[in-house]
């Protein structure tokens, strides 16, 4: 390996990062948890159980179990699942879509930039939270179509950090040689313009994850997410609020995962918004 | 500055415009059809039809979005369906306890989270430092409903030291005049519903607050640790001032700028939060009530309320560019 490569300097840099790997080990769990849930899980997650209603934490249930009888230490690693698809599917989906009009804003700029960027801040001028409840409200309240509206509330900001990222270097002379050399538009655009838009853009899709896990909770809290009987974090949280005083562990712990999982993609983008960003270091 | 303000404003047009038309598509794209709504099951084809009819619901999309963004100008955002009222004015009514609701809690994000920033910086590395910075990443990385549900089960049903609801107790004699309850019981001298109204304020503030707080602490931190890198600092170290002034009076200027940035954006997502705590909490704001009417699709209530949430959104970022004039001033606008 090329040890001056930029990258290999980034990950010493992310190596040596407390707080990076802290994150690395949050996922790996999580990604674990997710890959071996019927493994790990002692019980069903949906299966109910009427006899063993609001059962607090015990041996036989760790966490206890919820209104139905449901096991709810089974229900929470189920629903590591839900949560790292939603993360990943609409920050993809924001990712790719936001990518590419950032692109093709910074890159061709005239009417095709100020079109495309006047429609971001045109969604940018909502309320985040708003504009997904919105959508959802619109498409019927499923998982997929929260996951769906919150990749598009996502879209702007990778839309914003890729256009201007172009903006900067479309006029360097490296850009020139390639196209004398015959790159046609894509080609620059594949091989010279995203690579060195790459290192602001992990970080933002990192933090992006943990505000779309954050959100998918929320949406599923208000019943326009994951529908029951669904574990998913947020939903469990929906239902446990008429226990409140009864069985207070019902609401406790799911969001004690939604905090685990949501904190490990916040340290390792702050990790790697150090590692990548020298200039950034110790901010 | 004056001109760059107007030219501000001006840009805000556009913004508006474009806001108000993908309000109107989004919600003339909700299945559903709201004559029926209205009506009930149990209505015959021919009365939904007559009041689809008087409704323009008929009327193609266009002359549809003209006559919403017609009345629009004129303060008109039609009547709720549920409850027949003019949507502007239920907004009114119900606006003040979000607004309350909201400066309650980014006072209390602020007054907080920024002493708390400076003191990390001052103090880098050290137990307080590392202590709450973690504080503060979970803040960020907590679900506010969650941290609501908390308080309530905590506070109110264990310990019963605040209410779990609602803005006021029943019985307080109390006659509101502008709906800030804080402000009107100030008015009118009177200390128990004064009382009252902040103990109630105290929970749903409180959780509503503490992801900004996080978020301002942090933001904090990093701009007075880039501030006291310079070499105006260690100048004014080395002239022999004490740390509290140098700290205080010539460090914290200069990581004003971002700080304010930050409070301003926390304020606008602010409202958008309010609608999760505003359910969880039952407080009777704009937040719950455009949560409700989008379970009764009452159409009107929702592009209204979604309206008026992004243009209060769009006038707290175009203070918050205008305020880094006042507080550095070597920012011009031309």
């Amino acid at each position: 390996m090329n040890l001056n490569n930029p990258w290999f300097e980034a990950w010493k840099r992310l190596r040596k990062s407390k707080i990076g790997l802290a994150g690395i080990a949050i996922i790996f769990i999580l990604v674990a948890v997710a890959i071996f849930a019927p493994l790990i899980a002692p019980y069903s997650p949906i299966e109910q159980d009427i006899m063993s209603r609001y059962q607090a934490p015990s041996q036989r249930h760790l966490l206890g179990t919820d209104e139905m009888g449901r096991d709810i230490l089974s229900r929470i690693i189920y629903g590591s699942r839900i949560s790292l698809q939603v993360g990943l599917f609409s920050i993809g989906l924001a990712l790719v879509i936001g990518v590419t009009l950032g692109l093709i804003a910074g890159y061709y700029g005239g009417y095709l930039d100020m079109i495309i960027m006047r429609i971001m801040d045109i969604m940018l001028a909502f309320p985040s939270v708003l504009l997904a409840i919105a959508i959802v409200a619109i498409l019927g309240p499923q998982l997929k179509n929260a996951m769906l509206a919150i990749g598009i509330i996502n879209i702007p900001r990778f839309a914003r950090i890729i256009r201007s990222s172009t903006i900067t270097i479309k006029e360097d002379e490296f850009i020139s040689a390639a196209r004398v050399l015959g790159a046609g538009d894509f080609r620059i655009i594949l091989k010279h313009l995203l690579p060195n838009a790459m290192a602001p853009l992990i970080v933002q899709t990192t933090l992006s994850i943990a505000t779309a896990i954050l959100e998918a909770a929320a949406l599923s809290f208000l019943g326009l997410g994951a529908q029951p009987p669904t574990p998913e974090w947020g939903a469990m949280l929906s239902d446990a609020r008429s226990s409140l005083q009864k069985a207070p562990w019902v609401m406790t712990f799911p969001g004690m995962a939604i905090i685990f999982g949501v904190l490990g993609f916040n340290l390792l983008g702050d990790g790697l918004r150090d590692a990548l960003d020298p200039k950034m270091k110790n901010v | 500055m004056f001109n760059y303000i107007i030219k501000r404003i001006v840009a805000l047009i556009p913004i508006i415009i474009g806001v108000s038309i993908i309000v109107f598509l989004l919600i003339h794209l909700i299945p559903g059809d709201p004559a029926q709504t209205m009506l009930g099951e149990r209505a015959t084809e021919e009365t939904v039809q007559r009041l689809r009819e008087q409704m323009g619901l008929n009327d193609p999309l266009y002359a549809q979005f003209g006559r919403f963004f017609k009345n629009l100008l004129r303060g008109d955002l039609g009547r709720s369906i549920t409850s027949n009222n003019p949507v502007a004015v239920e907004i009114s009514q119900r606006f003040p306890a979000t607004l309350e609701l909201s400066i309650f809690a980014i006072v209390f994000a602020v007054l907080v989270g920024v002493p708390a920033g400076i003191l990390a910086a001052t103090k880098q590395n050290s137990w307080f430092d590392n202590l709450s910075m973690l504080v503060a990443l979970i803040g960020v990385s907590m679900p506010i409903f969650w941290l609501g549900l908390m308080f309530i089960w905590l506070f109110a049903v264990t310990l019963g030291w605040f209410p779990p609801s609602s803005r006021m107790s029943v019985g307080v004699v109390f006659e509101p005049i502008t709906n800030l309850y804080l402000l009107d019981s100030i008015i009118q001298l009177n200390y128990l519903a004064f009382i009252d109204a902040l103990r109630h304020l105290v929970l749903p503030g409180i959780a509503l607050g503490t992801i900004p707080m996080a978020i301002i602490a942090r933001m904090t931190r990093s701009s007075m640790l880039e501030v006291l890198k310079q070499d105006y600092i260690r100048t004014a170290y080395a002239k022999g001032l004490v740390k509290r002034v140098v700290v205080y009076k010539h460090a914290l200027k200069n990581a004003m700028v971002p700080i304010i940035t930050v409070v301003g954006l926390q304020f606008g997502v602010l409202l958008g939060g309010a609608v999760l705590t505003e359910t969880i909490f039952s407080w009777p704001g704009l937040g719950k009530y455009l949560v409700d009417a989008i379970y009764a699709r009452d159409f009107p209530v929702v592009q209204g309320g979604i309206l008026f949430f992004a243009i209060v959104f769009v006038l707290v970022n175009l203070v918050v560019d205008l305020s880094y004039a006042t507080i550095d001033p070597r920012i011009q606008y031309n």
